[in-house]
């Protein structure tokens, strides 16, 4: 059953009279339980879709158009109370950022206890009960110290784990973890990202990872949304989108990887970078650092057709199948 | 600027920050009419020995047969637009001249203001440690007195000592000097809370490992990316200072009434407010309201433009 | 590759005092006034020597000294003790005048590209300033011919000029950044974080760029980063850092293959790879201290999953091993004579 849906999002930021398109025809569906991932560099429009989904979105930035579809509910166009109930209760956000979340001046503990007391009825013995029985199982050592210390007094990976446990503590049914862990050190980062999987595994919490990093995505994520200049290029199962790239975007990321090419030998490099929010240009956005571009690719925007692997919207893949359906068909 | 090889660089920031608030100016209406009144302001007191209809220095200038007139609504009197005052001077022209003082003493006292506290600020921040805890608790203590009780014990002190005479002539010089001198503290925080902040870029790290020297690093690098704040300051200061000269002229320390600013103006007009002759008071207060006002208008509206989060560099 | 030791540093120690104004060092503690200080012991006792024409890398998480040895080396903030050899010359306790001959020959790449360059200043006058600063005499129009080709060589075209910062991409940043580095002509460059801040894809070119210019120019790299992929990718030899120590110092091969050191094992462990036969994370517990005091024994010990009683009380020593790493752990050299 799906559990979101959005569907044909545009996304713009309006400047003066100029209208800059943040996010086009961004249409995906999330199962409960689910984990997908965006990926893509900054400036794709990956953040954007993050907050988009909770109407986030900051003033110069605000939703064209499209639908998202909560349980079955339209969610765009809920006034403010309605839309704090389902950011509350029902999708939770985890920033790159802890201190976006946390107030500085409260301790952990007082934090916490408020977000229980929000919403049911107990005391203050039991709900710190709970805050306590939570950070436990976010694995934070000697929970009772920490209830008391300040959110500036921590690590920045503790931090984090507070989030979760709060998270936890509202029970939503879609986590939106935005760079979780792109300010933490390799060994703190592993930790997170484990401790993320195994909760959203526990609790059949669907998660929405939006990261930078393939090397993550690969680890957390059953589908993988590849994104470039404000468009989803590539959709498809993790594992077969990282061993088998369609989108020659999604094939000059993973090749750029230092991994990918022998120790000591130049890496394959995709020339030029993310074109800027002011200056996309028209027709497949990437056509002008795209290897194979073709004349069509300049001035029309290709559709998605499904490769047999993933989803993906590009002239070459298309006529590729379509040389392949002809050969088979001459078969025939 | 600093004793150097390479004078000959042309300073970029400036052109490209006056061409940001220049955009910002076009977008905004309140914007466009703050500065069409403070550039008014401007002209008439550059222009004011062209525009007004009298010479003031003229020795009949003064005529006591013309005293008191009321202005030409009242009146009718063709001669005199805003009336005259009590010694029969035409209150136009001697408001022109003293819009022309107290926009010259203001800008000039912030001007002295800026270079001192820029300064201090400047190597306060950088250089820190004891010249900074030095520095800074000397700028303490200096704000600690209010700017008024300081210029009033120093005007009143150098009046005794040198004479009412000597004091008339060099009156102008002496306020510029007073109110400049009082108040470069508030210049030396705010560059100094800057500097510390820039000092941590890499940018200059970058220049000491060129191995580029500690005044270059300072006014060259640094500077640049300090002045933005500054700009907001300099001219809020400018209302201050005028404000600070009208108070010290309406208790008698200012400017002589032979050759009065705004203040001294409604100093002197002050007097007859009750009896009949109002304007002499009221209209510079006018004046010097519109002129107050315009600057703060102006100094707050930089400061929102300016303000980091919408100035993206 | 003849092996010409280029930078050879040791003992190094820095520790950071932080002294709030003049009164606070004082406090009232048991009766009686105590001069008090909080330090930070970023570096206690680091030992490396860079080769000529080698890429070091130094790897270790935040607060493991690493920007810190950089910045040492450099000469921007003074070490405590310990001493820095250039050639054969000792350089760490030079005044900036002094230095200035060294200036010309170590240069540094930062991580920020945002922060790195004077954002009021154009392309071409913080290039110019560092030419022109080395090179007093040189004609005005040598310095722009200069100029054109230093940028053309990053990979830029020659209207960067009279462009300012905010006008280019992190990664041209990055690449003019490289290119003031370049233009005195240096032989060593510390590179601290210079791809932490870039996209993968540009991320990519400056890496390119990086290992162009050291076959061109013949120079030696002090890289330091957090990324074990870029390390695996570009390194001669890593170094491995731990709270202000060098825990493990190998080929990138030995290092790859036969991690030593329990630290390195778990750093290595926790690299997210896109191939399945990752080995099994190695949790560490805890997070790295902040070093308040001075460590005694290991480094490592309060995270370290094999520690002995050995390693609370006495600090192990770098010990060249059998396949030319060294190593500082007393579990491994137990493991070994046994």
């Amino acid at each position: 059953m799906s559990l979101l849906t959005v569907k044909n999002l545009n996304v713009a930021f309006r400047l003066g009279k100029q209208e800059l398109p943040a996010l086009m025809d961004v249409s995906f569906s999330l199962d409960r339980g689910e984990r997908i991932a965006f990926v893509g560099e900054s400036g794709a429009g990956k953040s954007i879709l993050g907050f988009s989904i909770v109407n986030l979105i900051s003033k110069p930035g605000y939703i064209q158009s499209g639908s998202i579809k909560l349980n079955k509910k339209e969610i765009i166009g809920l006034n403010r109370r309605q839309m704090q109930e389902i950011r509350g209760k029902r999708i939770a956000m985890i920033f790159q950022d802890p201190m976006m979340t946390l107030n500085p001046v409260l301790t952990i503990g007082q934090q916490l206890v408020e977000a229980i007391k929000s919403h049911t009825n107990i005391t203050y013995r039991d709900a710190k009960n709970i805050a306590i029985e939570k950070l436990l199982s976010v694995q934070i050592a000697s929970p009772e110290r920490r209830f008391n210390q300040y959110p500036h007094e921590l690590s920045g990976g503790m931090r984090q784990r507070v989030i979760i446990a709060a998270i936890l503590l509202l029970n939503p049914d879609v986590i939106i973890a935005d760079e979780p862990t792109t300010a933490l050190d390799v060994t703190i980062q592993a930790e997170i990202l484990q401790l993320l999987l195994e909760i959203c595994k526990k609790n059949d919490v669907a998660l929405i990872l939006i990261s930078h990093d393939l090397g993550i995505v690969s680890k957390v994520a059953e589908r993988t949304l590849v994104m470039y200049a404000g468009r989803i290029v590539e959709e498809g199962p993790t594992l077969e989108l990282i061993n088998d790239p369609q989108h020659p975007y999604t094939q000059g990321l993973l090749n750029a990887l230092p991994q990918m090419a022998l120790p000591g030998q130049r890496l394959n490099q995709i020339k030029g970078s993310m074109p800027s929010l002011a200056d996309r240009p028209s027709g497949c956005a990437f056509h002008n650092r795209c290897p194979y571009a073709m004349e069509k690719c300049k001035d029309q925007q290709p559709e998605f057709i499904h490769s047999g692997i993933s989803t993906v919207s590009c002239f070459m893949i298309e006529e590729m199948l379509e040389e392949e359906r002809n050969a088979q068909e001459g078969l025939l | 600027m600093i004793g150097h090889k390479h004078t000959d660089f042309t300073h970029p920031s400036h052109s490209s920050r006056l061409h940001h608030i220049w955009t910002g100016v076009i977008g905004d209406k309140l914007a466009i009419m703050v500065c069409a009144a403070f550039i008014f302001y401007c002209v008439v007191g550059m222009l004011a020995p062209l525009i007004a209809p009298y010479d003031v220095n003229s020795p009949d200038f003064v005529d006591l047969l013309n005293a008191e007139i009321a202005p030409y609504w009242i009146s009718a009197d063709e001669r005199f637009l805003l009336g005259t005052d009590s010694q029969g001077r035409d209150l136009l022209s001697i408001i022109l001249y003293g819009t022309r003082l107290s926009l010259t003493i203001g800008i000039l006292a912030v001007a002295i203001q800026a270079l001192i506290g820029i300064c201090l600020g400047l190597i306060s921040g950088y250089v820190g440690g004891r010249l900074d805890n030095f520095l800074m608790r000397f700028a303490d203590v200096q704000l600690s007195f209010s700017t008024i009780m300081t210029a009033i014990v120093f005007l009143a002190l150098f009046q005794t000592a040198f004479g009412i005479n000597v004091y008339e002539d060099l009156a102008m010089f002496m306020l510029i000097l007073v109110i400049g001198l009082a108040e470069w503290p508030l210049f030396a925080r705010t560059v100094r809370a800057s500097v510390l902040a820039e000092k941590q870029k890499e940018y200059v790290d970058a220049a000491r490992i060129m191995g580029i020297s500690k005044t270059r690093i300072m006014f060259r690098h640094i500077l640049p990316n300090t002045l933005t704040p500054v700009l907001v300051i300099f001219t809020i200061q400018i209302a201050n200072a005028i404000i600070a000269e009208a108070a010290l002229s309406f208790l008698g320390l200012g400017m002589p009434s032979t050759d009065p600013s705004l203040g001294a103006l409604i100093s002197s007009g002050f007097r007859y407010l009750f009896s009949g002759a109002w304007w002499i008071c009221v209209i510079p207060s006018v004046a010097l309201i519109g002129l107050i006002l315009v600057m703060n208008l102006l100094g707050d509206w930089l400061r929102d433009y300016l303000n980091p989060r919408t100035y993206k560099h | 590759m003849t092996q010409i030791p280029l930078v050879q540093i040791s003992h190094l120690e820095k520790t950071f005092t932080k002294d709030k104004g003049i009164f606070s060092p004082f406090r009232f503690n048991k009766g009686k006034f105590q001069r008090q200080q909080e330090s930070v012991y970023a570096l206690n006792g680091v030992n490396l020597t860079i080769l000529k024409g080698e890429t070091l890398c130094v790897v270790g998480e935040t607060g493991c000294g690493k920007s810190t040895l950089a910045r040492t080396l450099m000469g921007l903030t003074p070490p405590t003790s310990g001493e820095i050899h250039y050639l054969n010359d000792r350089i760490d306790h030079l005044d900036d005048n002094q230095r200035l001959l060294y200036r010309r020959r170590m240069q540094m790449v930062f991580q920020n590209p945002y922060a790195s360059l004077n954002p009021r200043m154009t392309v071409y006058q913080t290039l110019r300033e560092a030419i022109s600063f080395h090179n007093p005499q040189m004609k005005r129009r040598n310095i722009d011919e200069k100029i054109e080709g230093l940028l053309n060589s990053v990979g830029l075209y020659a209207d960067a000029m009279d462009r300012y910062p905010h006008e280019f991409s992190g990664g041209q940043r990055q690449r003019i950044s490289l290119a003031r580095a370049l233009s005195v002509e240096p032989e060593f460059i510390v590179a601290d974080e210079p791809l932490a801040a870039l996209d993968v894809s540009v991320q990519a070119q400056v890496l390119n760029l990086m290992m162009d210019k050291q076959e061109e120019q013949d120079l030696t790299y002090l890289f330091i980063t957090h990324d074990l992929a870029v390390v695996e990718h570009f390194a001669t030899r890593v170094a491995v850092m731990y709270l202000g120590k060098v825990c493990e110092l190998a080929s990138r091969e030995t290092l790859f293959s036969a991690p030593k050191h329990p630290y390195t094992k778990a750093l290595l462990s926790a690299i997210p790879r896109l191939d399945t036969n990752a080995p099994e994370l190695i949790r560490l517990s805890g997070e790295v201290p902040t070093p308040m005091e001075k460590p005694i024994g290991c480094v490592f010990q309060a995270r370290c999953p094999d520690a002995t009683p050995r390693c609370f009380s006495e600090p192990p020593i770098m010990k060249k091993q059998k396949d030319g790493s060294s190593i500082a752990c007393h579990v491994h050299e137990e493991d070994q004579t046994s």
